[in-house]
């Protein structure tokens, strides 16, 4: 197998993903499958990962992982971390469980500057729950619990997590990214891993958004999904490094 | 290491990470947002992580008041979350047995691999009593865990994690129901005073079992033969302790600083075959020796003098 580009990242099992097509947990869960091992971190990290399709995460690795409530992940991977604070310890969490019912714990982990990494996948659905309105879902967008299209007045507005976190002192890195694209799977990859080593070396919290689409719940074919998320995602949530204490620093 | 969470939310399940990372971890709070700490403690139960949690009851329903109660028995014992997991309840009754009772909730907590709670009146947590605190351990001198995530070096990967098919589930249940079984077999405490030949007992649990006590002992010198139980385990409840302690009696009497949630129990523990007498107050009210003296005598002379229900001194009730 001398001339084998691409294969099965030694830190997944054998479990096929139960992600459906188009789905972009996939990817995101390759991406930091990868990770782990190119950065020579799977046998000291912990994986902290949530409620909702992307939690299934917890199953497909060969690494150990904690399965918490919903929204409740930056809570246990402040219980973990405080105690094996040696270890690196990722947050995996989607917009459903991040920023509405685990709004205060990753606003207050973030803001207690607790050293951690946290994934959050935002495809701006409920995707498990069958695809209603999330505080994500984009003005206009229909969704089972909005069918006619979200409405600023009555369902109130989408909120956005990067920015509102890269206000708080205690957050050393806030990116969104996304998966649309091949640059734009590497620009994920090279954010997460910033993350990571930001972690390790104790610089605080770190929050990578990707904008990820759910083509069943969004009613579209898989490339059409991918395509909404240029044309009426990144619009709104548009692609950027809103804190790097890195870049700040003089 | 002590964390100040934002929540008990948050202060429960940072205590599940901290179990699920190896460590003994405990998160306190009065009553009201206990509430907030239940779908953390069935989780952890449902996990089999260890824990402790210490609640020092305050008066409600809801937001209530801040003055000390019982009114907490039935959230603790019968599962505040949801789904069909117990949590040990051990109730202390002075400021020495609240320490006494952390260690052991500990110890049990690890035995089990379950949640463990320190149930106590608000009372017994502003009391202040001289202390003689059980020998320190040291964190390495406790058994290792085999289920702590620290990374899979040299292992296999662990997973603090859920069972997700009706069959893996319904297995899990039943262990768990085993696991109680056991519990319920192995664990209950009690403390029976002077309850041999006494023709009244009263039952009570916690600070109140202090005023009924006191009560016991002054009634013995007047020749009146009255006796205490008092739960110190309310889950697993000392079930024969307590048939043990009311076999020779005529009736019984339960105290609670609650409207009777104990007593539910004990009615039921007794299966009919006692009288029982329910006295409680609410709201911080603290019952009153002068009260239930004269009621106490009139039983064991057998005059039918207690109150019901009439608004004053709290709840009574016969059954």
């Amino acid at each position: 197998m001398e001339n084998k580009v691409y294969g099965r990242p030694s830190s997944l099992n054998e479990k096929i993903f139960t992600y459906c097509p188009g789905c972009g947990h996939g990817i995101v869960n390759r991406l930091l499958a990868e990770i782990v091992l190119d950065m020579g971190i799977i046998d000291d990290t912990i994986g902290v990962c949530y409620v909702g399709c992307g939690g299934m995460i917890y199953d497909f690795f060969n690494m150990d992982w904690a399965f918490p409530l919903h929204g409740r992940s930056p809570a246990v991977a402040t219980g973990i971390k405080r105690t094996r604070p040696d270890k690196v310890v990722i947050g995996y969490q989607g917009d459903g469980d991040l920023a509405a019912i685990g709004t205060a714990e990753i606003i207050h982990a973030a803001t207690r500057g607790e050293n951690l990494t946290v994934i959050f996948v935002n495809n701006g659905i409920y995707g498990m729950t069958g695809g209603q309105m999330a505080p994500t879902t984009l003005i206009g967008q229909k969704s089972a619990t909005c069918v006619d299209g979200r409405e600023a007045e009555y369902h109130g507005r989408p909120i956005r997590i990067c920015e509102m976190l890269s206000q708080l002192d205690g957050v050393c890195y806030a990116e969104r990214v996304t998966i649309d694209t091949p640059a734009h799977i590497n620009a994920t990859k090279k954010a997460i891993m910033k993350g990571v080593q930001n972690q390790i070396d104790c610089k605080g919290f770190s929050i990578i958004e990707v904008i990820s689409p759910c083509p069943v719940q969004w009613g579209l074919s898989p490339n059409d999904a991918y395509k909404r998320i240029a044309d009426e995602v990144l619009p709104f949530y548009n692609l950027k490094v809103f804190k790097d204490v890195d870049k700040e620093a003089v | 290491m002590f964390i100040q969470t934002e929540s008990e939310n948050t202060a429960i399940n940072a205590v599940y990470g901290s179990a699920c990372a190896g460590f003994r971890a405990m998160t306190s709070s009065a009553s009201t947002a206990m509430s907030l700490k239940q779908e953390g403690i069935s989780h952890i139960a449902y996990i089999e992580m260890p824990a402790v949690i210490v609640d020092m009851m305050r008066g409600g329903p809801g937001l209530g008041n801040i003055l000390a109660t019982q009114n907490d028995y039935n959230q603790a014992v019968k599962g505040g979350g949801t789904g069909d997991y117990h949590t040990i309840v051990l109730a202390p009754s002075s400021v020495q047995e609240a320490a006494d009772l952390t260690r052991l909730a500990f110890e049990l907590a690890d035995k089990y691999r379950n949640p463990a709670m320190v149930l106590a009146d608000g009372t017994i947590g502003q009391m202040v009593e001289q202390v003689e605190f059980p020998e320190a351990i040291e964190p390495e001198d406790l058994p290792e865990r085999d289920y702590a995530l620290t990374g899979c070096r040299g292992r296999a990967a662990r997973k603090a994690e859920p069972k997700n098919s009706a069959e893996e589930l319904e297995a899990h249940n039943l262990h768990l129901q085993e696991k109680y079984a056991k519990c319920e077999k192995e664990e209950p405490r009690s403390e029976s005073v002077e309850t041999d030949d006494a023709d009244v007992v009263i039952v009570a649990f916690g600070f109140v079992s202090r005023i009924a006590h006191g009560m016991v002992a002054e009634l013995r010198e007047e020749g009146f033969k009255v006796g205490l139980f008092r739960p110190i385990t309310l889950w697993p409840f000392d079930i024969a302790g307590l048939r043990k302690a009311v076999e020779n009696a005529k009736a019984v009497v339960v105290l609670e600083h609650n409207a009777g949630m104990m007593c539910n129990d004990v009615r039921m523990f007794l299966e009919g075959k006692k009288p029982v007498y329910f006295h409680g107050r609410m709201g911080g009210s603290i019952i009153s020796e002068d009260a239930v003296k004269p009621k106490l005598r009139s039983i064991i002379k057998g005059i039918e003098d207690w109150r019901e229900l009439d608004g004053k001194q709290g709840l009574w009730k016969t059954f």
